[in-house]
């Protein structure tokens, strides 16, 4: 690693004007992303500021909306009682993300920005109307997510916490890389009063979107059924060593089925 | 140079480090405790797991300077005296190692894993230990060892 020096400040204002400074700074939340990436050389700050003491691990609940904060690790949000009673979905998702040791350190809030495309939250932020606060404004999920390992943040900007409307009905499924455990293709149900919204990360080109094909279906009726004669097109989905695009096309729909039939019977 | 202040297997440490030092190194080099392992650069092998302040962590995947004030454990603050941890001597009962490269981390992960559960199925201890990987595939005893150290612990 190249050397950098360390600060945690202990405040969020502090936390980004120290990011203002310069952009050879960067924050680290979890580090279970960019700590690799500086071992490896494959990155070089000059100062990196971790997010530890800045306050932003609440949980809470509000009027039918759930407000995670950016440093609640994968562990918190598997274990938290509020989550699982209003959306089981998020404790199930955050519950398979990689390993036991990568739960305890990655945040929600260094996963949304690294919008990795085969990280499992993005769907989830996507298919539940996300609302992401930062330390400049609020920005909607579609807008949030731009491409792969890219966001609308801009350099000095750093994200506080997710908002995320209640779901009558959700589940999150994914067919793991056996070898990484990120999503080879995950798929976010859920049903909302007047819509349905369904997420797809790990397959597209350009990272997670929403399905309308799948969505159209399931607004007619929300059961694994209605997908029975979907066929997707590959076009615009990934094709790499660990799957095609046409792979990756027929786990979109048998993911949703899984997911449907989830959601439903809960 | 920063200066940190840690407690490893109950002992404290004030020493000076780079910020750029990983936590495993520190561990390893300027604490010599070499029991804690570097088995890969991407985060995904977990012969490096320690514990801090009680959690399961990658200690290859953390600053040491990020562990100021934060109590340690390592493999070698597991033994009392000449006595094995319940993990260690299950494993070691039930051949749990080959050549033993993993074994710090799948011990340090598996005791974790185990805490309060003395029922754990086998799938869930398969499961539990994903992040850690044997080179060796010696996981058919590794799993027999976990499973036997959790039953242990009811008897007790
Ligand atoms: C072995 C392994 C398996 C994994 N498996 C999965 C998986 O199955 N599914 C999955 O979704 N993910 C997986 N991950 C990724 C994991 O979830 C990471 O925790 C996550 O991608 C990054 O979160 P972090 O808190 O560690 O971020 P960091 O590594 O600290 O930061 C990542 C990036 O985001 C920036 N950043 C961090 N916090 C903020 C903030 N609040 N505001 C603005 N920018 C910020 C940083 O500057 C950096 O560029 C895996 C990781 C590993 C090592
Ligand atoms: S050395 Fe491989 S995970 Fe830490
Ligand atoms: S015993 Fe050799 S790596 Fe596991």
């Amino acid at each position: 690693m190249y050397s950098l020096t360390y600060i945690k400040p202990d405040s969020i204002d502090k936390a980004a004007s120290l990011l203002a400074e310069s952009d050879e700074h960067k924050v680290v939340s979890g580090g279970m992303t960019l700590l690799p990436t500086l071992k490896q050389r494959l990155a070089r700050v000059e100062k990196l500021i971790g997010l530890e003491d800045c306050g932003l691990n609440n949980i809470a609940l509000n009027s039918g909306i759930l407000t995670i904060g950016a440093m609640a690790s994968h562990y918190d949000v598997s274990h938290s009682a509020d989550i699982n009673a209003k959306n089981p979905a998020l404790v199930e998702l955050a519950s398979h993300i990689g390993d036991r040791q990568v739960r305890n350190r990655g945040t929600i809030g260094g996963s949304l920005a690294n919008n990795d495309p085969s990280a499992c939250y993005p769907a989830a932020v996507m298919a539940l109307k996300g609302t992401i606060l930062t330390t400049k404004r609020e920005i909607e999920a579609e807008e949030f997510f731009v491409d792969l390992f890219e966001t609308c943040l801009e350099e000095d900007e750093i994200i506080k916490s997710v908002s995320l409307l209640i779901p009558e009905a959700a589940a999150y499924e994914k067919f793991p890389n056996p070898a990484s455990r990120y999503a080879m293709v995950g798929v976010f149900v859920a049903k909302f009063p007047s819509e349905i919204r369904v997420a797809v990360t790990g397959a597209g080109e350009n990272g997670v979107y929403r399905c309308s094909e799948i969505e159209h279906a399931l607004s007619n009726s929300f059961s694994a059924d209605s997908l029975s004669d979907i066929t997707l097109s590959a076009e615009g989905l990934m094709s790499d060593i660990h799957a095609e695009a046409d792979y990756r096309a027929h786990l979109i729909v048998e993911m949703a089925r899984r997911a449907v039939n989830k959601a439903s019977s809960r | 140079m920063t200066q940190v202040t840690v407690t490893v297997n109950g002992n404290q440490h004030i020493k000076d480090v780079s910020d750029n030092m990983l936590l495993v190194d520190f561990i390893r080099e300027k604490l010599a405790l070499t029991g804690t392992h570097v088995g890969c650069d991407t985060s995904q092998c977990g012969a490096c797991v320690i514990h801090v302040n009680g959690k399961s962590l990658k200690s290859c995947t953390m600053l040491a300077v990020q562990a100021d004030g934060c109590d340690i454990t390592t493999i070698e603050g597991l033994a009392v005296g000449d006595k094995l941890h319940p993990m260690q001597q299950a494993f070691h009962d039930n051949h749990g190692l080959q050549c033993g490269f993993c074994t710090p981390g799948m011990i340090m992960s598996a005791i974790e894993l185990i805490e309060g559960r003395p029922d754990i199925s086998e799938q869930e201890i398969r499961q539990g230990l994903e992040g850690n990987l044997c080179r060796c595939t010696g996981y058919q005893n590794i799993v027999k060892s976990v499973q036997a150290a959790a039953t242990h612990s009811q008897q007790n």
